[in-house]
C-alpha cells in the first residue's frame, strides 16, 4: 500500500492543471513500513521536455529535491507524472524508462478534467502492476 | 582521500576516476546516471578524465522520464 495525504494530492493535481496542456511531473518522498510507503512529501519540479507527450525531470531541481530528503530525514519513494490526454496508466515508454522495480511510479491522469485518476504502479520490465493507493 | 558519496563520508583510493566510482559503487544502469560533482554536472564523456579529489561531493542522479 502507498499512503498519500489528501493535500499533497491535491498540490500534485493542481501542479499538473497548471502545467497544462504540457505533463507535469515531480518526485515522491517518505518513509517505509513493512510493505507500506508513506508519502511525507511530493515535489514538484520542472518538466524539462515542455512536453504534452513526454517529460524529463529537470536535474538540478532532482538534485536539490534529492538534498532536502536527505535534510529531511525521508528516502525517496518514487516519481509521478501527469497525461493530459490519456488514461492513468503507464505507455510503453513509461515501462521502458522505469529502470527501478522498488519504485512507485504514480500516474495522474486529466483526460476527463472534471474527474482527475491517479494511480500508483511498480513496474519490472514490460510489466506494471497497480497498487493500492489511499489519499487521506 | 575522503569524499562524500551520496551524502556519506568515505574513504576512497588516490587518483579515483569518477567511471571507477560508479563500478565500485555498484550503480544500477549507469547509462541512465547523471553525475554531479561539487554541485556541477558532468558529461558523460568525461567519466574516464575526471579525477576526485579529497573532499568532493559526488551525486548519482537516475534520468527519470517517460511519455504519453
Amino acid at each position: 500500500m502507498i499512503i498519500l495525504a489528501k493535500s499533497d494530492y491535491e498540490k500534485i493535481l493542481a501542479h499538473a492543471e497548471s502545467e497544462l496542456p504540457n505533463e507535469a511531473c515531480g518526485l515522491i518522498a517518505g518513509e517505509i513500513s513493512g510493505n507500506d510507503k508513506i508519502i511525507k512529501k511530493v515535489y514538484l519540479l520542472t518538466n524539462i521536455d515542455h512536453s504534452n507527450e513526454h517529460f524529463s525531470l529537470d536535474p538540478k531541481e532532482q538534485l536539490q529535491a534529492v538534498k532536502d530528503m536527505r535534510a529531511n530525514g525521508i528516502v525517496p519513494l518514487g516519481n509521478w507524472h501527469s497525461h493530459p490526454e490519456s488514461p492513468s496508466r503507464p505507455s510503453d515508454e513509461d515501462k521502458r524508462l522505469a529502470y527501478d522495480s522498488s519504485a512507485s511510479y504514480m500516474i495522474l491522469s486529466l483526460m476527463d478534467r472534471e474527474n482527475p485518476v491517479l494511480n500508483s504502479f511498480k513496474i519490472q520490465g514490460t510489466d506494471a502492476e497497480k497498487e493500492e493507493l489511499v489519499i487521506k | 582521500m575522503n569524499i562524500t558519496v551520496a551524502g556519506v563520508k568515505k574513504e576512497v583510493a588516490d587518483g579515483l576516476t569518477v567511471a571507477q566510482l560508479i563500478i565500485d559503487e555498484k550503480v544500477q544502469t549507469p547509462i541512465y546516471v547523471t553525475v554531479s560533482l561539487n554541485d556541477e554536472f558532468i558529461s558523460n564523456d568525461s567519466f574516464d578524465t575526471t579525477v576526485l579529489k579529497e573532499g568532493d561531493t559526488v551525486e548519482f542522479l537516475y534520468f527519470m522520464g517517460g511519455g504519453r
